[in-house]
């Protein structure tokens, strides 16, 4: 007890000093924070996929279609139970910096196989019965002010021309991690429309949705059905879903990995500040330590109170940052909607948060430990500033 | 009389530990700042000596990148015959009719795999691109399943390397031959014929055309006709705005984190300066006293404390630049958004950087400083002297 409050004491001694540590640690554990958050929305995609579905795309790479012929041998493959498809459309919403993903997609099926894109009954057999319906997602509607029966035009990049589209449904989430950006509409209409205007790109899909009856006979279906199209005109490479997200993140895991390593760079600075600020700390005191030392305690407690008074600005410091870490990501949701469209702190962040902040703690902690109680009676009372 | 500036270095030097941790902490954020600079300087100039100002690109109406741009056959024949393109000695047309698609390759170390762009070149491609040097091998024939690759990609993907063969389009391709294109993109590039590829890919369309201009000043004009002509759905581009456009996002991107990074980092380092300044003047209190009854004007003081944390500044900013000089070593590679194929870039120091950095360090030290130092410089000499 008495050593507690000794600590808490020796803490706000020094009150400037002790708030820049405090606030140099926060500022710290809020970057920390928020930078985890962004390495954790590059993997949400991954994440959130189903153990259940398989995609199939052309081998050579994705931007190369399949015929759509290959639909009814899939299907024929044992243990596929569903089959969907979709094109990867490219469209612009008036401006490059609009940017959202939109998809031409088999509309009856795909949405059965992802019952995650909760739609309301009405809403989607009005969306499955219009050939240019749109069915966009909550987040995606709220930005754009889209409402149910509005029209919508995108700019085609990969099939020219002006689309329009009348928004038929927007779905929700069925949990936090869905994406509610995105936008699909029919891939007929696709389809029909590129029959009359570029005959020979019809019939042409970009890439398979597959379903599966059960996840551990996942591996042996993928490998059947790329043994289905080997050597033909347009061999397969079929994969779970989330291997092939995974191939997505891998293409950009450099920046991952600088970002990641960046985060890291923050803690080291800011052990490094705080070190130094019980370096300084103990430096002065080292008369005390002696005093205290002749009045009998022993190494352990001047260890005690040093180390004690580190992990507290580190953990003072370290609560402030995850407290700010709320309103700055929500400040980044609302201000940079359109590259995060959600900023979620995970629980685990906030603990890598307090276990960063205690990790600063300790290190800074740990040279001015060791010269406090190593330190002898005589030297400490001779030393001065 | 000013306090000599001797007095500021040796109070650094006499506490050398806390000198150490704060310049180490001011150099970390320095080298965040110099890395991120270096970063956004090489992808530029990697971008900027990709394209030439006297090349012009032709590509479909609104596909920003040669991957979603087709060019029907006839369309690229109307190009071609256009008056302004230049003619080489043996009165060829400098143009060529390329075809550019991605396949997926595996890394060498990791396996794992990453978009490659094939490009399907002409006789006229490699004069139009005087960067391109063949480097070992020799040049594909035409006709035949040859290609040669770039440097970055003989180097870091499995088939690319010389006499190493690459699968796609049910043909084996052997490289014969690998080129260097100094900082440029082609370095992660496969060329081969162009017939030969579209073949092999079933894809009856070129991507883009690309020309010389025999007149550069000539450019408006061809590129107002050329997007009004009713028989065309194409756009013209300079080649240097071309290959600008396509990796706006990932400069965007590296600037806003790169910005974003380096005010919070900086933050943390003026907060430590600030430490060490508070801390060198409390501990001081009556040397500051004694100054001032010698007689040291109270700016003098404020200078010797400013000048003290400059120093610390300078210490922290000279070993932020040399350890990310070190940073040129390495080749960031990765996807780009927009082309969706991967770009190699590296980290580029130029003197520029090296000042921007080192002022910056400065102006942090600067901050740090200047409350601590006014401190000091506001204490009254009886105080002073009185203080244990």
């Amino acid at each position: 007890m008495f050593m507690l409050k000794l600590i808490l004491r020796n803490t706000f001694r020094h009150k400037l000093r002790t708030t820049l540590t405090v606030v140099g640690v926060a500022v710290a554990i809020l970057a920390f924070g928020l930078l985890r958050t962004l390495v954790g929305l590059w993997y949400l995609g991954v994440d959130s996929s189903s153990a259940t579905r398989l995609v199939s795309r052309n081998a050579i790479s994705l931007i190369f279609p399949l015929p759509i012929s290959y639909a009814e041998r899939i299907r024929q493959v044992p243990g596929v139970s569903e089959v969907a498809w979709g094109n990867w459309f490219g469209g612009i919403y008036i401006d490059e910096k609009n940017f959202f993903a939109n998809f031409a997609v088999s509309p009856d099926s795909y949405l059965r196989l992802y019952p995650e894109f909760v739609l309301a009954p009405e809403e989607k057999n009005d969306f499955l019965r219009d050939r240019k319906g749109a069915v966009v997602g909550r987040k995606l509607a709220a930005k754009y002010g889209w409402k149910v029966g509005d029209l919508v035009t995108l700019r085609g990049t990969i099939f020219p021309g002006q689309w329009e589209f009348a928004v038929r449904a927007i779905y929700r989430g069925a949990h936090k991690n869905v994406d509610e950006t995105q936008f699909f509409f029919h891939w007929d209409y696709l389809n029909e429309t590129m029959k009359k205007t570029v005959p020979r790109r019809a019939d042409q899909i970009g890439f398979f949705m597959l379903g599966v009856s059960r996840p551990d006979i996942a591996p042996e279906v993928a490998a059947n059905i790329d043994a289905t199209f080997h050597n033909s005109l347009a061999e397969t490479l079929t994969e779970t879903e989330k291997a092939f997200q995974l191939g997505f993140v891998a293409m950009t895991e450099a920046i991952m990995i600088a970002i990641r390593l960046v985060s890291y760079v923050v803690i080291v600075i800011i052990m490094v500040v705080a070190a130094n600020t019980m370096a300084m700390t103990a430096r002065e005191r080292t008369a005390e330590y002696a005093t205290l030392k002749t009045l009998g305690f022993g190494p352990g407690h001047i260890a005690g109170i040093i180390f004690g008074e580190s992990v507290a600005i580190a953990l003072v410091g370290g609560i402030l940052g995850v407290a700010l870490t709320f309103p700055a990501a929500g400040w980044i949701e609302t201000a940079l909607g359109q590259f995060f469209p959600s900023f979620t702190i995970a629980p685990a962040t906030i603990g890598y948060d307090l276990l960063a902040a205690l990790s600063v703690g300790v290190v800074a902690a740990a040279i001015p430990t060791w010269r406090g109680a190593t330190v002898r009676v005589a030297e400490g009372f001779r030393r001065i500033g | 009389m000013p306090i000599p500036f001797s007095y500021s270095l040796r109070n650094l030097w006499t506490r050398r530990l806390t000198t150490v941790l704060t310049a180490a902490g001011m150099a970390l954020v320095v080298f965040v700042f110099a890395a991120t600079l270096m970063l956004a300087e090489g992808l530029r100039k990697t971008l900027i000596e990709t394209g030439s100002a006297d090349n012009a690109v032709v590509i479909r109406k609104s596909s920003v990148t040669e991957v979603q741009s087709g060019v029907e056959r006839a369309q690229a024949a109307i190009v071609a015959s256009r008056p302004e393109i230049a003619i080489d000695a043996d009165g060829q047309p400098l143009l060529a009719k390329e075809m550019v698609v991605l396949i997926n390759l595996p890394r060498r170390e990791s396996g794992k795999p990453a978009n490659v762009v094939i490009r399907g070149t002409g006789p006229a491609s490699l004069r139009l691109r005087p960067q391109v040097v063949l480097k070992s091998g020799r040049l594909p024939r035409p006709g035949s399943a040859e290609v040669m690759a770039g440097a970055s990609i003989a180097r870091r993907f499995r088939g690319g390397g010389l006499g190493e063969t690459l699968r796609f389009g049910m043909r084996d391709w052997t490289v014969v031959g690998v080129f260097e294109a100094g900082a440029t993109g082609f370095n992660s590039e496969i060329w081969g014929d162009v017939d030969q590829l579209m073949q092999a890919f079933r894809r009856p369309v070129y991507s883009s055309v690309l020309f010389r201009l025999s007149d550069p000043g000539s450019f408006t004009a061809l590129k107002e006709q050329l997007e009004n002509d009713p028989r065309l759905t194409l756009e013209a581009k300079r080649e240097t705005r071309f290959y600008a456009d396509q990796s706006e996002a990932m400069a965007t991107f590296l600037s806003i984190l790169g910005l974003t990074l380096t005010v919070i980092f900086s933050i943390g380092a003026i907060i430590g300066a600030m430490i060490t300044m508070y801390a060198a003047v409390a501990n001081r209190t009556t040397e500051i006293g004694t100054l001032r009854a010698l007689g040291f004007s109270r700016g003098s003081v404020l200078a010797a404390f400013v000048a003290e944390s400059l120093l610390l500044g300078l210490v922290g900013g000279i070993a932020g630049v040399l350890s990310a000089s070190l940073l040129q070593l390495l080749t960031i590679s990765t996807m780009n958004w927009q082309t969706f194929a991967e770009l190699a870039f590296g980290f580029s120091l130029t003197v520029e950087i090296c000042w921007k950095s080192l002022l910056f360090a400065l102006c942090m030290g600067l901050v740090g400083g200047v409350l601590p130092a006014l401190r000091a410089a506001r204490l009254q000499v009886v105080d002073a002297l009185r203080a244990t």
